[in-house]
């Protein structure tokens, strides 16, 4: 019984590579009985976003070792990781920490 | 718990973390927003306090910067070294409270070549890459990776150290205060607040490299003609980090910089510890990796953000608005077994997650690193350093060391071609030439004082300025660079000074073995007296 939600997705540090170069997308994500959790969200993610290379964004059931994830700009971790419940507006951010700079 | 297939699924589960949000473990009172080293939950003010105390931490500690020297920052554009810039430029400001006090340079240089960009792409990187440069308000220096072909061979010297002298002072202060009178003395109007209104009134225009596009498309082709004659990704990226290291240094040089400053970071030099060792660069890892390198004389480069994660730099990054800008590189997007830096840095950050101190404990281990330095020899001082990494040599093994194991493995594997016969337990000689290197006309002499295995068709070519066989080539070089040139299909395609200066120290050893009986050695003269 659960809302479409509204994110706003945002990539950075060279995971928009396959995205095709877009780094900010807003997505509406459909209805559906449960609560949208983390891990529903990657799995949508790689169905509808990911251009190419699945594997160098996600592994399993979560992301890849070297993704930084952040809800509302506050590291996922203290936010429970794979079960954070989503909210609509919500601004989950991507950034990739494999290249060094 | 080394066993092969032991499951771990069932110690390994997370402890639930509750719902309501986690307090600064510094503060205590606001909401934490970043957990870093697995346990410390900050808020946004200490961390960004912790973030930029430890930079100055870093560099008080290693007390090797001096009031009023030019340091020359290398950022590449990428999180880590715009992180950099934007501390020097916080900790320069005038109202940070005890500021930094040295004189900032920025190179930034263009890799596109190599990793096959478009001029398009590169152009606009670069451009990207500018912008942000030009908002630091520091003179800047935008090189491309072409011009490391024409670089003079005097780069691949090792320059006396101005500042040697004054480390061995007895405190920091007696140091700073000898470099200031020293420098007061060779430059008078560049110094210090002086220093300061030199640089302001240079304008961008001047401190640029050059013209706007220095580079033809034949240097390009040149470039990844050189790149295409290596055969594996670790190879290439060896050699990349080899030419960058090299147009560095020429920079620094030339604009007269005694320090460089890399944006490093502890879970880069992680990977680069454990990578280097699998490349056979164990014997500089103390110099690769740790905090101050001084390999190259002169200039010191220095790694101030060794201290930080990539955790802690993305995070800041995003936090404060630091801009960065991603540049493709040889690696983007390759395979988790493309390369050996890419295999090691897939296992660090996979260990990392599950393991959170792993990357800690390997900088910790890399920090107890230190170089047994050898007794001066000021006999051969030059011939003792590795030709294209600077280096201390480390083939000139005893006769019966693990290294020389594998020469003769390698002699006994190979089909020997019709050159002057060696016996196998020659000390010293790397055996014959391998049968992939011999190309037309080569000069085929692996022992410099017979000529009758010359097979080239110039008369003298022993000793002439041709190019040398690949054989001498290999035993200017350590043990990492040797492989790194097997893997190229010819070596000839390297740069011009890389060759011009193997030649110049192959005549000047040639030289040295000839009239050494005449030389008056130290040990002998300690034995007479």
């Amino acid at each position: 019984m659960a809302a479409p939600i509204a994110l706003h997705l945002e990539f950075g540090g060279g995971a928009e590579l396959l995205f095709d170069g877009v780094k900010e997308h807003h997505v509406i994500l459909p209805d559906q009985s449960e609560p949208w959790d983390m891990k529903q969200l990657l799995v949508w993610i790689r169905a509808n976003l990911l251009k190419e290379r699945p594997e160098l964004f996600v592994q399993g059931d979560t992301v890849r070792p070297g993704i930084l994830v952040l809800i509302n700009d506050a590291d996922w971790e203290l936010m429970g990781e794979l079960r954070y419940e989503l909210q609509d507006q919500d601004n989950v951010v991507f950034i990739s920490t494999l290249h060094g700079g | 718990m080394c066993q092969v297939d032991e499951e771990y699924n069932g110690q390994l589960e997370h402890v639930a973390t509750p719902s309501v949000s986690k307090k600064c473990v510094k503060c205590k009172e606001s909401t934490a927003v970043l957990i870093i080293r697995a346990v410390d939950a900050f808020c946004r003010c200490c961390f960004k306090e912790y973030f930029i105390h430890k930079f100055r931490a870093m560099l008080g500690k290693n007390r090797i910067i001096f009031p009023g020297e030019k340091v020359l920052l290398a950022v590449s554009g990428g999180p880590a070294s715009s992180s950099m810039l934007s501390q020097v430029k916080e900790g320069l400001s005038r109202d940070a409270p005890k500021k930094l006090r040295f004189v900032p340079g920025i190179i930034h240089i263009d890799e596109g070549g190599a990793s096959g960009q478009s001029m398009e792409d590169r152009r606009r990187a670069v451009a990207q890459v500018e912008s942000v440069l030009r908002s630091s308000n520091y003179p800047y220096h935008i090189v491309y990776l072409e011009q490391a072909l024409n670089l003079p061979s005097s780069v691949l010297e090792v320059g006396s150290s101005a500042t040697e002298k004054l480390q061995t002072g007895p405190s920091y202060k007696a140091a700073v205060d000898q470099f200031i009178q020293t420098n007061q003395n060779l430059h008078p109007d560049l110094f210090l607040e002086n220093a300061w209104s030199h640089l302001s009134s240079l304008s961008m225009q001047e401190v640029q490299n050059g013209l706007s596009n220095p580079i033809t498309p034949e240097n390009t082709q040149a470039l990844q003609r050189l790149f295409a004659s290596v055969r594996t990704l670790t190879a290439k990226e060896d050699l990349l980090q080899t030419l960058r290291q090299h147009l560095i240094l020429h920079t620094a040089r030339t604009e007269g910089y005694t320090k460089v400053m890399m944006g490093d970071s502890c879970s880069r030099l992680a990977i680069k510890l454990l990578s280097n060792i699998s490349l056979g660069r164990g014997a500089s890892l103390a110099m690769d990796t740790g905090f101050s390198d001084s390999r190259y004389g002169d200039v010191v480069i220095v790694r101030p953000m060794r201290d930080y994660s990539s955790k802690e730099i993305a995070y800041y990054n995003r936090m404060f608005d630091v801009p960065s800008v991603f540049i493709p590189g040889l690696d983007t997007k390759a395979q988790d077994k493309a390369s050996i830096q890419r295999l090691t840095e897939s296992f660090v950050n996979k260990l990392q997650t599950d393991f959170p101190a792993t990357v800690s404990t390997i900088y910790r281990t890399s920090e107890k690193l230190h170089t047994a330095c050898p007794p001066q020899n000021t006999n051969s001082p030059t011939f003792d350093k590795c030709l294209m990494c600077a280096c201390s040599l480390d083939t000139n093994a005893e006769e019966f060391s693990a290294f020389k194991a594998t020469l003769i493995s390698e002699q006994l594997s190979q089909r020997r071609g019709p050159g002057p016969g060696l016996s196998l337990g020659t000390a010293g000689a790397p055996g014959p030439p391998p049968a992939s290197f011999t190309g037309q006309g080569q000069c085929r002499s692996s022992d410099e004082g017979q000529r009758q295995g010359c097979g080239s068709r110039e008369p003298g070519c022993c000793l002439s300025a041709e190019m040398p066989a690949t054989l001498d080539l290999k035993s200017l070089l350590c043990y990492s660079c040797r492989l790194t040139i097997k893997d190229m299909t010819a070596v000839d395609i390297l740069p011009q000074y890389i060759l011009a200066e193997a030649e110049r120290k192959k005549r000047r050893s040639h030289m040295r073995k000839e009239i050494s009986e005449f030389l008056l050695e130290e040990e002998d003269e300690a034995k007479t007296s």
